[in-house]
């Protein structure tokens, strides 16, 4: 690892000359005080943003966000000229859960005793390529959420194959869920390292309108029946534990591990993650939250504009991917790139996903804040949709999210507008290491990047 | 298929010879053209029109021409629908009207050479699912636009995003998927009235896991990668057979000897126009390794591939392909989906243009087609950051005149050029900005898409009555 960084820090060098690069790449020893100086800093906080700002991090945790001089004896990274943000989070992300789409993935299970109790905190890969790729996006944190069986991801429609269903025969697309709780999310940074995970059980993913429609049979009213009778079953359980252990209680809908996992849902504690498209469903979810008592956050939510002011109301966020906008399936007619700017308006709190599950695509979270501001968003709403509202949402805003004193240092030095893709990171920390932004692809573009030579390319070393 | 051929032959041989053969044998009568591959090779003529325009002139703005070249205080001069002239400073004629695109940004419009629009139009339903025949692995006898449904509201979508020409491409699924077909992207109620005039016919091909999985996990050939290879191999030797019978014919027939017509085969024709050099194959295609044997088959039966597509590894053979003239249409961020996707890079364009290869971004994707122009932005940022020197001027091309190439049409558009069709895009800021959006949208210099005016904000009839109505 070491090494590594060495060498990243030499082929950045004649690229980012502003930057020392034992600066940009050594990562702080323990009990070392970082000062970066000389940036805009864009704090996502209180702070909000700041001229020629300083961070002073020891410890991996940021000491203070200002202005003035840093402290004596800190080790000072210039970055003069460039935009300091928190670190970018990927919210809905598969990351850690699939590595190639295609050949399957730790996301979604149909198996009528593990709903509920799916746990996808549980398998998640620190080993992915698709991690270090991701921080190249000036991405350090990430939302994970399991998916519903049967729910098409890792099914592609570019490629020309379209539904990935429809063309293999068995290829466990068309698979029907026969389970209406798809699983509990997690959030993790990323650093690739075995402490990953930084919270689990953030949420309760549950998918309405078609899907949910047929994972209860069939029709949409009819998952609305189920849900209001699994959790009042869940409740019963809650209430009459010791009853239910020794038999002599009613049997109730769900196995014991789903039974147990529902609890902190009924009782408010977690959230209910609800993948809502159509307006008329997000407002049948809204009402089911709202007489169960339950905390919710949408997903989705393509025609949320449509019921913007009942969200509002509800004071529930919403995850969603700002470059959704063509009636792609008839639970989104309305989709328009218009909706994150109208959420807004209204009042709603937004994060922001990235195509196909922000997994392979995820460096592109930034580009799809970029496109929503151009459709109306504020720059500063967009910046927090990836940054300080995921991490309130999914309660890790006590450690990251934001550039304040005492959380995590995860912060990212830009070469100008963070949303802009002629913008690059010029360096990525994660509790105040500098991460390495090597990756299998620039690798491979090393590797091929000169095809002379009397060796073939399988004997080039970086 | 011998029985069919046997009792066309035997049909059309008692109805006489071919047309040229009349005037020398008295024996001889006209094939009926449907039985002709030559008499009508384009049965679905286009009935395209530009829609109405007058001459005008675009000024002041800052643009990229598509050659590699950015203009200051450019002018732009329409007229009949054409680039009549273009430059820094020109004073525009008297009398024509005037568009102030002071403080904008000029492109041509630009070009997607992989679209599945209207094959596969939204919603994403089974009963649009058109774009892949997989009844047999080899289908060059179907067509991309009797597919095309041109109400798909993805068309007005990529207008938005500054489209004014796509390559409607059959899927993957099959070795020889079929013809496509390229179409001025304007609203129309039949396809014929989208179709470019002039612009060649293509044959998409596919390569690797789709063909293979497709057929194999139905039992039958191809189940690998090496049966893929002997499938196109085997269609080309029929192509071949074909187009000598037919030659055989034409030449007896001029000699005005007696002969009977070979039995006119859909698929074949279209082999056979590739094998003529008339219908240019677009070959989908992931891995280099691949791609090179796919041009030795091309070599052993006499043809060119105009473009691999998707091709993630090409930066592995940029020399060979900069070497046999064959373009390259990738993306930038796309990879790992399945495993011949999993050596894709970012910077892949930017590094064939530095072999001198021709590159193009393309969109696969009703999305993506919505900004090529970020597309293109991310890989030349990916190049730039791979120490690769190269200007927005010159990525502008990427999406504009390089597909222009692939696709056989970029004597007619694709370039901000004298003589050319005015298809010209005006930005509202910079388009390798994630902030840019199109302000108007020019197809032979008609006004097709205008941010601020709703008159020109067309909208698919599926819209119509729906939430939103269509406004995106």
């Amino acid at each position: 690892m070491r090494r590594r960084l060495v060498i990243l820090a030499a082929v950045l060098a004649p690229l980012f000359p502003s930057l020392p690069t034992s600066a940009a790449a050594a990562p702080a020893s323990a009990s070392e005080t970082l000062a970066v100086t000389g940036a805009r800093i864009l704090t996502a906080g209180p702070a909000g943003s700041l001229e020629s700002g300083v961070i002073v991090i020891r410890d991996g945790r940021i000491i203070s966000v200002g202005q003035g001089a840093p402290p004596a004896g800190a080790r000072v990274i210039d970055a003069a000229g460039s935009i300091i943000t928190p670190g970018l989070f990927a919210t809905g992300s598969l990351l850690g859960a699939v590595e190639i789409g295609a050949l399957g993935d730790d996301l979604s299970v149909n198996n009528p005793q593990i709903s509920a109790a799916f746990d996808i905190r549980e398998g998640l890969d620190p080993a992915s390529t698709l991690i270090p790729i991701a921080r190249t996006g000036g991405l350090t944190s990430a939302v994970v959420l399991p998916q519903p069986a049967g729910g098409g991801f890792g099914a592609h429609e570019h490629d020309g194959e379209v539904s990935g269903g429809r063309l293999t025969a068995g290829g466990g697309h068309e698979l029907r869920p026969n389970t209406l709780f798809a699983g509990q999310g997690a959030v993790i940074r990323l650093n690739g390292a075995g402490d990953m995970v930084v919270r689990g059980g953030v949420g309760v993913v549950v998918a309405f309108g078609k899907a949910g429609a047929q994972a209860a049979g069939g029709a949409r009213g009819a998952q609305i029946a189920a849900l209001k009778a699994v959790l009042s079953d869940v409740r019963a359980f809650a209430a009459n534990r010791s009853a239910w252990e020794t038999g002599s209680y009613r049997e109730l809908g769900l196995s014991k591990a789903d039974l147990q996992a529902l609890v902190p849902l009924v009782q408010g504690r977690t959230p209910l993650i609800a993948r809502v498209h159509r307006a008329a469903d997000i407002r049948s979810v809204l009402k089911l939250a709202r007489e169960e008592k339950l905390r919710l956050i949408l997903e989705g939510a393509e025609e949320g504009w449509m019921v913007a002011a009942e969200i509002a109301r509800a004071g529930v966020p919403v995850i969603l991917n700002p470059i959704t906008n063509r009636p792609d399936s008839f639970e989104i007619l309305g989709a328009t790139l218009e909706n994150a700017a109208r959420l807004n308006a209204a009042g709603v709190t937004l994060a922001f996903t990235a195509p196909e599950g922000a997994a392979h695509r995820a460096r592109e979270t930034r580009y799809g804040a970029g496109t929503a501001v151009a459709w109306g968003l504020p720059w500063d709403a967009a910046l927090a949709a990836v940054t300080i509202n995921p991490a309130r949402m999914f309660g890790v805003s006590d450690r990251t999210g934001s550039l304040e004193a005492g959380k995590d240092a995860d912060f990212v030095i830009w070469s100008g507008d963070p949303f802009e893709p002629l913008s690059t990171p010029k360096a990525v920390y994660i509790r105040g290491e500098a991460q390495d932004l090597t990756t299998r692809q620039t690798e491979l573009r090393d590797r091929y990047k000169d095809l002379g030579g009397p060796l073939p390319p399988a004997y080039r070393r970086r | 298929m011998g029985l069919v051929a046997l009792s066309l032959t035997a049909c059309a041989s008692t109805s006489g010879a071919g047309a040229k053969a009349g005037e020398k044998s008295a024996a001889a009568k006209p094939l009926r053209a449907g039985l002709d591959p030559g008499a009508r090779p384009d049965a679905f003529p286009t009935t395209y029109r530009p829609l109405p325009s007058n001459d005008f002139a675009i000024v002041g703005a800052r643009a990229y021409t598509g050659t590699g070249q950015a203009l200051n205080n450019a002018t732009i001069v329409i007229r009949s629908g054409r680039i009549a002239a273009i430059g820094e400073g020109l004073e525009p004629p008297q009398g024509v009207q005037v568009v102030d695109a002071r403080g904008k940004w000029v492109s041509p419009g630009l070009i997607d050479s992989h679209s599945h629009l209207g094959v596969y139009a939204s919603p994403a339903e089974e009963a649009h699912s058109d774009g892949n025949e997989l009844t047999s692995p080899t289908t060059p006898q179907v067509w991309a636009e009797h597919s095309v449904w041109p109400q798909d509201p993805g068309f007005n979508t990529a207008r938005i995003g500054g489209v004014t020409t796509v390559q409607v491409l059959p899927g993957s699924g099959n070795l020889i998927g079929g013809r496509g077909v390229t179409l001025r992207n304007v609203p129309s109620r039949t396809v014929q009235g989208m179709k470019f005039p002039g612009a060649p016919y293509t044959l998409k091909m596919a390569c690797g896991e789709n063909p293979k999985r497709v057929y194999g996990s139905k039992g039958q050939a191809p189940s690998t990668r090496m049966g893929n290879v002997a499938g196109y191999r085997a269609a080309w030797i029929e192509a071949a057979e074909y187009t000598r019978k037919w030659d055989d014919y034409r030449a007896q027939v001029g000699r005005g000897e007696k002969a009977d017509p070979p039995a006119r085969d859909l698929g074949l024709d279209t082999l056979s126009g590739v094998l003529r050099g008339e219908i240019l194959v677009q070959n989908h295609c992931y891995r280099a390794d691949e791609m090179a044997i796919m041009i030795d088959v091309a070599k052993e039966f006499g043809y060119r591939i105009a473009s691999f597509h998707h091709a993630v590894e090409a930066y592995k053979i940029a020399d060979l392909l900069a070497a046999n003239g064959i373009c390259t249409a990738t993306w930038a961020g796309w990879w790992g989906f399945k495993l011949e996707a999993f050596d894709s890079v970012e910077a892949n364009v930017p590094l064939l243009q530095a072999a001198g290869a021709c590159a193009v971004i393309k969109s696969d994707d009703a999305d993506l087609i919505q900004r090529l122009n970020q597309e293109a932005a991310m890989a030349l940022a990916a190049g730039r950051a791979a120490g690769l020197q190269i200007s927005e001027a010159e990525a502008m091309a990427w999406i504009t005149a390089n597909p222009a190439k692939a696709i056989g049409i970029l004597d007619q558009t694709g370039t901000l050029e004298a003589g050319k069709r005015a298809d010209i895009v005006i930005w509202d800021r910079n388009p390798f900005s994630i902030y840019a959006r199109t302000e108007k949208v020019y197809i032979d210099g008609a006004l097709t898409w205008d941010r601020r005016d709703p008159r020109y904000q067309p909208r698919s009839d599926f819209d119509l009555g729906q939430p939103g109505e269509g406004v995106r």
